[in-house]
């Protein structure tokens, strides 16, 4: 065949391989049962040659796990010992630092083989439930507190799957039905795509994947590469100060734009937290390479030669860059921030490119129901009492995102994070919590010429003889999301109960029987001079109630005559453009 | 009578005794009635009877879902529970496209001033927290009123799991403005999600008024022309309902065009006794493949529509309606190649569409198009597209090929266009294939039925990429879906989501709900045919308890009245396991979703008495076609499709040509003309088919 006429099956073979890894993804989509999985997305698979260079990614899935996917095939390979690869062997680990960043993740490997000749790998990765330890949150003081650690091994040797793996893994979780039922949902998804890649070698006629592997690699690498060199050969830093735990942390990073090559540098970080919201170096790659791509080269797919160019260095021990035996469970919380601490850089190197910052950390919540403790005498309340349950309900909530140099930011939408929130009617079912209200927040946003999008309000409760602890992972509460080039601030987190009681933004609280927490998640901030608003879309604004009618005055500048204007139309149902 | 408006054309199929008759006249937008009084004119002339002769009338059309993509609804209002106005513009709170900083997220069909709240609560037993404010409804009503809404949607929290306070707004509304359209979720979607039930019934009272409008001119229109048949409506699950039901829950009859397509290869797939069958529709703009098991097409209970981004999922919007089950993908006749930074050839979803067209229509296309790659390749003749209404122009192809792939990828015309056409192939293959894995199924045992303008030009590739065998090219494949209005049976269908764990199923219960959610969906069936034969079937939708993703299980009605815990998990672990592979042990398993459909019972079909093998057709001459799956160009034989008697076969590399569109049979195939008109392709050898398991 020609050698023009090759390009053209090659090219079809690496459509092939993207259509497998999705397929892959789908099957785990449908059989996990971890919420975060099958209704939020947190979940990776990828296909991978005998050296274990990413191949292929599926698009499903969210961005914490880019680069840690592409890293943890050759742990695997190193650990396992290239000679001890056999034919029907499954391997396994959350290993924080080889794996995906917390213990929460599973990751999942499986050797392909060929007629009978190894030819490649196939991994997944999901976010699963519970791995025993103190359960998922911040309040660990180490990584031993955080549950099961399953080191880098075999789960099945050839064929054989390792019955006192299971039973460790059974005696040391809160719910082990679920997790081996999750654990054999990965393994699942790796054979289904390895039985796709068979189908693909047999119509194509290959014994290996070298060729095609070297085409996808080559094409990405010059793809990446020719993006990279026509950008400015400039360095730029960029900062952001969070929350954190108990103290503030400080989040640096210096871009180079070099030949070749963007690194960023993470010097200067804060050292590491005592609690659980440490961020091993994998996930901090992961984020920072995602925030680059999406700047520089959103459309080029994922794998081993396209992510190289992206380097990320980080001191040992700082808040990005955690060793063993730090507390990481709630590595997200920092790792979300990580893109917007880049694109303060980037914004210097690349003007107009970058959105303002946003509400990053997906607002999520924990919440632990139990009958009511508190002392009652009232027959109705504690036959209420009495009838009441044990339940534990995880939520996944967004801010607003930073607005962009053109376009206003996003409602209530996550960035970074992929994930996506679930019903409330479905939340209901699973516990007796009851979702008061979920709704957006108007005048969140910060204003600009493009304003941020709207965080959104949330108040919680609990069905009748019922108390909870409130477990929160928030950010944002005494530092904002910051606008770029003349743009306002977001609005901060706000936690409280009803009758007004303080609540941390992070930690575990308690919250009596009646009460119901109060939430506010944050705005992204805006872009540009609020005075270059065009007034058609302030005058949209107060129309939805994005905006109220003091912001539109105070902040955008409208008069009282206006706003009323604006204010009468909508009540006789005209149109408002 | 079969009709179809469809977004360019409007297709209409007499079917008399055993003849069909049928025409394409284009659209009119302004009143669709129009085209079809027309179109109606055209085929009773043909037939030689007057309109006044047609018996019945099943009527399909894109109406409703042109009048959600272009956004072209009422003045609709939505009223919901306090704490929840924002639920149809939050959405999932995720981007559909995650490397894409400027990113829109699609509006939501109304705005934030449209939509009011009511303080009220409903838990998730369906009990009541908070009692409905009935001074605060008043005042809701009174400001309904002076904004002046023609349509007004009620969606509040779990109200499908009680109703009550829906029903209370809609008391109000009705008291006060009897003029205002009204839809409850709790009727029109009565399922768990609040998304997806708001959007759905939001969706319903956008096009209510405009739709109800429509079928009253329609049938004005009819009867000035004094036809006074019934007219029934095509819906999006592949059954008919009558006009009244349709105009109450318009939103049903989105995407009942394609339904109708399914039904025509479900009735192709019973007359040759096929139980396994893959439908493939592909014209100009995109290709839809379903599978049809035992001659029924898959059903679902939700879709999206109005994808605003390269037919992403997650960029249009959700409607949870009963509906069959189709992957839709940006591939057409039209649809446009590229290369893109990693130097891949990419194909659609942008499209030519008919102006300017591909470049070969020489209408200032200069973008190649999948046309443009099949005329290259031979697959098309220039002289004869179209029955000859269009010459096509083989150079304009050529030079939009090389300069928009050629040049970048060092390639010729032909091998460019070459890389195309496997480009879009693929893509089709991969949709099919996933959508086949997704279903627990193996494509190898399945019989392609592919019908659409491109369709038979890409066919065959298909079945050689997917291991498929068989491939029947039906007669009258361009107007399928209104020849499929003409199979379909009276049916609807009822679900209800209502939870419950296989260790605590109550059997009155659910016998109970099922009774009902029969009932329900008998009275549709009946308001159509006081006499027909009714069958109702069962489903329940379960999963293991804290999965995501239910199974559908079908339940007989013995196993509706009398619910059996035992029976119901043993068929839930027979599906999962031809799904999954496996079951999960020490796992409890829940049912989320109900459902209810009752259906007249499915058209009795001739079988096809399969012609034995012939003579070979007469040819007329050979063409240059090149073969994908050989790689290089071959002589083949050219064929007039209406010169074929049933038994006279074809061998590859062959066309058989036809004005609707060209049957390429490539070397790997040989054809032969059934009696019912349908082209029957095999591979030539035994066991030759590639490898698919």
């Amino acid at each position: 065949m020609s050698k023009q006429k090759s390009t053209v099956v090659l090219q079809v073979m690496w459509n092939r391989l993207i259509s497998v890894v999705e397929e892959q993804a789908q099957a785990l989509v449908r059989t996990a049962f971890s919420t975060s999985v099958r209704e939020a997305g947190d979940l990776s698979a990828g296909v991978y040659d005998r050296q274990g260079r990413m191949l292929a990614q599926a698009v499903t899935g969210t961005p914490g796990h880019v680069n840690a996917m592409a890293d943890a095939v050759p742990h695997f390979i190193r650990r396992i010992g290239k000679n001890n690869i056999f034919e029907g062997d499954v391997y396994i680990t959350n290993d924080p630092w080889e794996g995906t960043g917390h213990l929460h993740d599973i990751t999942v490997v499986t050797p392909s083989f060929h007629q009978g000749e190894f030819v490649g790998f196939f991994a997944c990765t999901a976010h699963i439930v519970d791995i025993g330890g103190r359960g998922f949150g911040a309040d660990a003081n180490s990584v031993y507190e955080e549950g099961l650690y399953i080191p880098i091994m075999k789960l099945i040797e050839k064929g054989e799957l390792d019955q006192t793996l299971i039973r460790i893994v059974r005696g040391n979780v809160r719910e082990p039905d679920q997790l081996i039922g999750d654990i054999h949902a990965l393994s699942t998804c790796n054979e289904i795509g390895h039985r796709r890649l068979i189908d693909m070698m047999l119509e194509f006629e290959l014994s290996s994947l070298e060729d095609i592997a070297a085409f996808i690699l080559e094409n990405s690498r010059r793809a990446t590469l020719e993006r990279i060199n026509a950008l400015p050969r400039l360095s730029a830093s960029g900062e952001m100060t969070i929350d954190g735990f108990s103290k503030p942390i400080d989040l640096k990073v210096r871009v180079d734009i070099e030949q070749d090559r963007i690194v960023c540098d993470f010097e200067g970080s804060s050292g590491l937290d005592k609690k659980g919201i440490n961020v091993p170096m994998v996930y901090t790659k992961a984020y920072a390479c995602y925030a680059l791509k999406c700047a520089i080269a959103p459309e080029i797919p994922n794998n081993a030669a396209s992510l190289a160019p992206f380097e990320v260095v980080a001191p040992v021990n700082s808040i990005v860059n955690a060793v063993h035996p730090a507390p990481v469970a709630l590595r997200h919380v920092i790792g979300h921030m990580v893109p917007d601490t880049v694109y303060d850089a980037l914004d210097k190197i690349l003007p107009d490119t970058v959105p303002s910052e946003g509400a990053g950390t997906l607002c999520n919540f924990q919440v632990s129901l139990r009958p009511r403790t508190d002392d009652i005498s009232d027959p109705a309340e504690m036959a209420a009492r009495d009838s009441a349950r044990r339940a534990e309900v995880l939520t996944f909530n967004s801010g607003g995102s930073g607005a962009r140099p053109t376009l206003d930011g996003m409602n209530a939408t996550a960035f970074p994070s992929g994930v996506m929130t679930m019903p409330i009617e479905a939340t209901e079912h699973t516990g007796p919590v009851i979702i008061w209200r979920k709704e957006l927040r108007p005048d969140s946003g910060g204003e600009g010429k493009y304003r941020g999008g709207l965080g959104q309000y949330m108040e919680v409760g609990a069905v009748e003889g019922h108390e909870f602890d409130f477990q929160a992972m928030f950010d944002r509460v005494d530092h904002p999301a910051r606008g770029r080039q003349g743009g306002g601030n977001g609005a901060p987190t706000v936690i409280h109960q009803d009758d007004g009681t303080p609540m941390q933004g992070k930690g575990k609280q308690f919250v009596p029987h009646g009460r119901r927490v109060m939430l506010e998640f944050p705005g992204g901030a805006g872009y540009g001079r609020v005075a270059e608003r065009d007034p058609v879309l302030i005058r949209r604004d107060l129309a939805r109630g994005y905006i109220t009618a003091d912001r539109c005055r105070e902040q955008y500048g409208f008069s009282q005559a206006e706003v009323d204007a604006v204010l009468d139309a909508v009540r006789r149902g005209e149109e408002i453009l | 009578m079969g009709v179809d408006i469809g977004g360019t054309f409007t297709d209409v199929v007499l079917e008399l005794d055993q003849a069909q008759f049928s025409t394409k006249v284009l659209t009119t937008y302004s009143a669709p009635e129009d085209a079809i009084i027309d179109g109606m004119h055209q085929v009773c002339d043909k037939a030689g009877i007057t309109p006044a002769d047609i018996d019945q009338i099943i009527h399909g059309t894109t109406l409703a879902t042109n009048a959600l993509i272009e956004r072209r609804g009422a003045r609709t209002a939505l009223i919901t529970t306090a704490g929840f106005r924002d639920v149809i513009e939050m959405r999932t709170e995720s981007r559909f496209e995650q490397y894409d900083l400027n990113l829109s997220l699609p509006d939501p069909l109304l705005p934030r001033q449209q939509r009011y709240t009511i303080t009220e609560r409903i838990d998730a037993r369906g009990q009541v927290p908070i009692e409905l404010d009935s001074a605060e409804l008043d005042r809701l009503v009174s400001q309904i009123e002076e904004a002046g809404y023609e349509s007004v949607a009620i969606g509040l929290i779990h109200s499908y799991l009680n109703d009550a306070h829906e029903r209370q707004v809609q008391q109000a509304l009705a008291r006060r403005l009897p003029q205002v359209m009204i839809s409850l979720s709790s009727e029109v979607s009565p399922q768990m999600r609040e998304y997806e039930r708001f959007n759905t019934v939001v969706a319903n009272a956008y096009i209510k008024p405009l739709m109800k409008s429509y079928l009253g001119r329609l049938q004005g229109r009819l009867q000035q022309e004094k036809v006074d048949c019934p007219v029934f409506l095509m819906h999006s699950g592949g059954g008919i309902i009558s006009i009244e039901s349709a105009a109450e829950f318009p939103v049903r009859l989105v995407e009942s065009g394609p339904a109708g397509g399914a039904v025509f290869a479900a009735h192709i797939a019973a007359r040759y006794g096929l139980d396994k069958v893959l439908s493939f529709d592909m014209g100009g703009t995109t290709a839809k493949i379903c599978l049809i098991k035992d001659q029924t097409p898959k059903t679902s209970r939700v879709f999206e529509v109005a994808r605003t981004y390269r037919f992403k999922k997650g960029s249009g919007m959700p409607i949870s309606i009963p509906v069959i089950d189709m992957v839709e993908i940006g591939a057409g006749g039209g649809s446009l190649a590229s290369v893109d930074a990693m130097r891949q050839i990419r194909v659609g979803p942008q499209s030519a569409g008919s102006e300017p067209g591909p470049a070969c229509y020489g209408r200032g296309g200069d973008k190649p198009a999948v046309t443009d790659a099949d005329l290259v390749l031979g697959k098309l003749d220039p002289d004869n597209f179209a029955g000859g209404s269009i010459a096509l122009q083989v150079e304009r192809s050529s030079e939009a090929l090389q300069a928009e792939l050629g040049q970048v990828l060092d390639m010729d015309a032909q091998t460019a266009a070459y890389g195309l056409v496997e480009v879009v192939d693929e893509n089709m293959a991969n949709a099919a294939r996933v959508h086949a894995v997704e279903n627990g199924e193996d494509l190898a045992e399945y019989t392609m039925i592919a019908f659409g303008g491109a369709a038979p030009l890409h066919a065959a590739r298909l079945c050689e990429k997917l291991g498929v065998e068989r491939l029947l090219v039906p007669p009258g494949a361009g107007v399928g879906s209104a020849i499929g209005f003409l199979r379909a049976p009276f049916s609807f269908e009822a679900n209800r989501s209502q939870y419950m764990k296989l260790s605590q199923l109550d059997p009155e219960r659910v016998s109970t709900l099922l009774q009902e959610l029969e009932n329900e969906a008998r009275a549709f069936v009946r308001s159509c045919d006081e006499q027909a034969e009714i069958l109702a079937e069962f489903k329940a939708y379960m999963r293991y308890s804290g999965q995501g993703w239910e199974i559908p299980i079908a339940l007989t009605s013995e196993q509706a009245r009398q619910p059996d815990a035992a029976t119901y998990l043993q068929l839930f672990e027979k599906s999962y396991h031809a799904l999954f592979g496996r079951t999960v042990e020490g796992m409890d398993v829940e049912i989320t979703v109900w459902a209810a459909n009752a259906t007249t019972p499915a058209h009795s079909v001739s079988p096809v008495q399969l012609a034995e093998a012939g003579a070979h057709a007469r040819t007329q001459g050979t063409r240059e076609v090149f073969d994908a799956a050989l790689g290089e160009v071959t002589e083949a034989a050219v064929v007039l499709r209406h010169d074929m008697q049933a038994g006279q076969c074809v061998k590859g590399p062959a066309v058989i040509t036809e004005d609707e569109t060209t049957i390429i049979i490539p070397a790997s195939r040989q054809g032969i003309r059934q009696p019912d008109g349908c082209i029957d392709l095999m591979p030539q050898v035994e066991g030759q088919r590639r490898r698919a398991s």
